[in-house]
């Protein structure tokens, strides 16, 4: 009964955020053009990183390296690496009263609508990019059903992982008003680590270790693995089984920081 | 029991001053007040008086400094969330719609948030809409909606679930008169069919005489005065002001019976006349300037909530 009630509002709030999402067409276009100009900025760089290194580094060839570059660029409209939020918006304008006045969880409930609005961009951002990485990178994909269902859970997880993370950085103004200092901390660290700019496997050894001890690999290379079959089978299971880990993690060190912060809360603004 | 009990609710706030500096501030204090079900009550005061504290506090938005709140018998920090579903809270100042999406979608969201079943979703929506003349525009993306229209979705949205306590925070605050005027009768009709309590607060001395039974007056964070609309009247002569635009430059007019001349401008051509309605009525009083000027055009102003908070500490010798 109460997991039936759960259901429902969460999956209205994805609905409201894959439609709010579906409202802002100029919006999507211009990111489109951002996540292209710079895919073929990023492919040409990192080609050239390969055949420097004699056609191969760290197990990527030009063509795994071009696929790898297309889908992160893919991705990047979804999974949410800037940090910001409208949670964040929210709580500094005051807003956030609102939110509190209905029965739901703040941080579910706020989650579920705006990876629903992530979400949508795969529509108009995601897709596109896959299409030019294949008719202009030459990128193939698999297309095996079981590779197929495990990354679009894989996406779905790295994208639901980075709201809830970013979930953190927008309670943090349940103490300071303003939070931009830390949302551009997160936007800075979490491009890198979760392999925006290169494949987190060419870090260094002691680097590979440090990502690896945050969410963030698991937002975006994560997917990106599985989506590419450079991890399949038993090993691709296993790389989403550790993303609905960090997920089971971050979830509840947000219900820690929420339930501490609701008593530090000033609404803003009357 | 009581639907609104407190006992010495207080908030204080922390102001931050010049760098590290801090000085507090006590926006409620020590505020006891107790509110049956089926009452409507007004809750007024001026800007910054601590209404809205009050309020957000009481819905479990804000959590006290000391004291204890209870709303709906429960505790609104701790039992938020089943608060929420007995709750029903407008904002004039903050909107609870999705922004960029049709009025209808909020309604869908909300009968989701609050789980009612298809049936009554259907029959409470359509109930709304019509009551509220939401029809035209449910389609409509919210941030195209005027002013007034989506005053009236707010406060439709606020009743879908039917709760027993609807609580309004300045709602007809910039409306026109016909907006103001038709938000009124429907909360009026909502009240005799389902005897919802309701708790307003509000700058419009008309909202209180059209809408509440019992009056609070708080006044920097304390409570000056709880009783009737009338007792409160007795206590301040609840004045209206006659601003008469005469003819012809014309002397001050203080010799009209039960009125008081307030000032003139521009060489008398519009004048300020005081009255109190229990006393005489507007038509009288413009009856007897009348006979002393030609009245090219008048208005009658409705006492401010200011004002009346000045002249409960006169009529006490503060």
């Amino acid at each position: 009964m109460r997991t039936r009630v759960w259901f429902r509002i969460h999956w209205r709030m994805f609905v409201a955020g894959w439609r709010r999402g579906s409202r802002y067409r100029a919006a999507a276009l211009g990111g489109l053009v951002a996540n292209a100009t710079f895919g073929f900025l990023k492919a040409s760089i990192l080609v050239a990183a390969v055949r420097a290194g004699g056609g191969e580094i760290g197990g990527y060839d030009a063509a795994s390296i071009t696929a790898y570059t297309w889908l992160s660029q893919a991705l990047l409209g979804s999974v949410n690496l800037s940090g910001r939020s409208d949670l964040a918006v929210r709580i500094k304008d005051g807003s956030i009263a609102v939110d509190l006045l209905r029965p739901v969880d703040l941080q579910t409930a706020s989650t579920a609508q705006e990876v629903g609005r992530a979400l949508f961009a795969l529509l108009p951002r995601g897709v596109p990019l896959v299409a030019l990485g294949v008719l202009v990178g030459g990128m193939r994909l698999p297309l095996e059903p079981v590779t197929v269902a495990l990354s679009a859970v894989s996406i779905v997880a790295g994208t639901t992982l980075s709201f809830l993370t970013v979930y953190l950085v927008a309670v943090a103004g349940f103490w300071s008003v303003e939070t931009r200092g830390i949302q551009t901390a997160y936007m800075i660290l979490s491009g890198f680590l979760a392999g925006l700019f290169v494949p987190v496997t060419l870090f260094p050894g002691w680097l590979l270790a440090v990502a690896r001890a945050t969410p963030f690999p698991c937002m975006l290379q994560t997917p990106i693995d599985v989506l590419s079959g450079r991890v399949t089978g038993f090993s691709a299971g296993q790389a989403v089984i550790v993303q609905l880990a960090w997920i089971a993690g971050v979830l509840l060190v947000g219900r820690l920081i929420t339930h501490a912060g609701r008593r530090r809360l000033e609404v803003q603004g009357g | 029991m009581p639907i609104i009990q407190t006992e010495a609710l207080t908030r204080r706030f922390r102001l931050r001053t010049k760098g590290f500096r801090s000085r507090e501030i006590t926006a409620i204090d020590d505020l006891t007040i107790s509110i049956e079900a089926g009452e409507s009550v007004g809750y007024i005061g001026a800007n910054g008086a601590g209404k809205s504290t009050t309020i957000k506090m009481l819905a479990g938005i804000l959590v006290p400094s000391s004291g204890t709140a209870l709303t709906c018998g429960l505790q609104p920090v701790s039992q938020r969330r089943q608060l929420a579903r007995r709750l029903g809270v407008v904002f004039g100042q903050r909107s609870q719609l999705w922004w960029d999406l049709p009025l209808a979608e909020s309604f869908r969201i909300l009968a989701a948030i609050h789980d009612l079943s298809r049936d009554r979703e259907r029959e409470r929506t359509a109930e709304l809409v019509e009551n509220m003349e939401l029809e035209e525009f449910l389609a409509t993306p919210v941030r195209q909606l005027s002013l007034g229209q989506r005053m009236r979705g707010e406060v439709a949205v606020a009743l879908l679930h039917s709760p027993e306590l609807l609580v309004l925070d300045e709602p007809t605050i910039g409306l026109d008169v016909v907006s103001k005027q038709r938000l009124r009768e429907f909360l009026l009709a909502e009240r005799a069919a389902h005897g919802t309590t309701l708790l307003l607060t509000t700058h419009d001395m008309g909202d209180v005489s059209r809408l509440c039974e019992r009056i609070l007056l708080v006044d920097q964070g304390r409570l000056a005065y709880d009783g009737s609309l009338a007792g409160l009247s007795r206590t301040v002569a609840m004045r209206r002001v006659l601003v008469v635009d005469l003819a012809e430059p014309t002397p001050d007019l203080h010799d009209l019976p039960h009125a008081e001349h307030l000032g003139s401008e521009a060489d008398g051509l519009r004048q300020r006349l005081a009255f109190d309605p229990e006393v005489t009525t507007a038509a009288a009083l413009l009856a007897a300037v009348s006979e002393q000027a030609a009245v090219r055009d008048l208005s009658v102003e409705e006492p401010d909530v200011e004002d009346v908070v000045r002249r409960v500490y006169v009529s006490r010798g503060r």
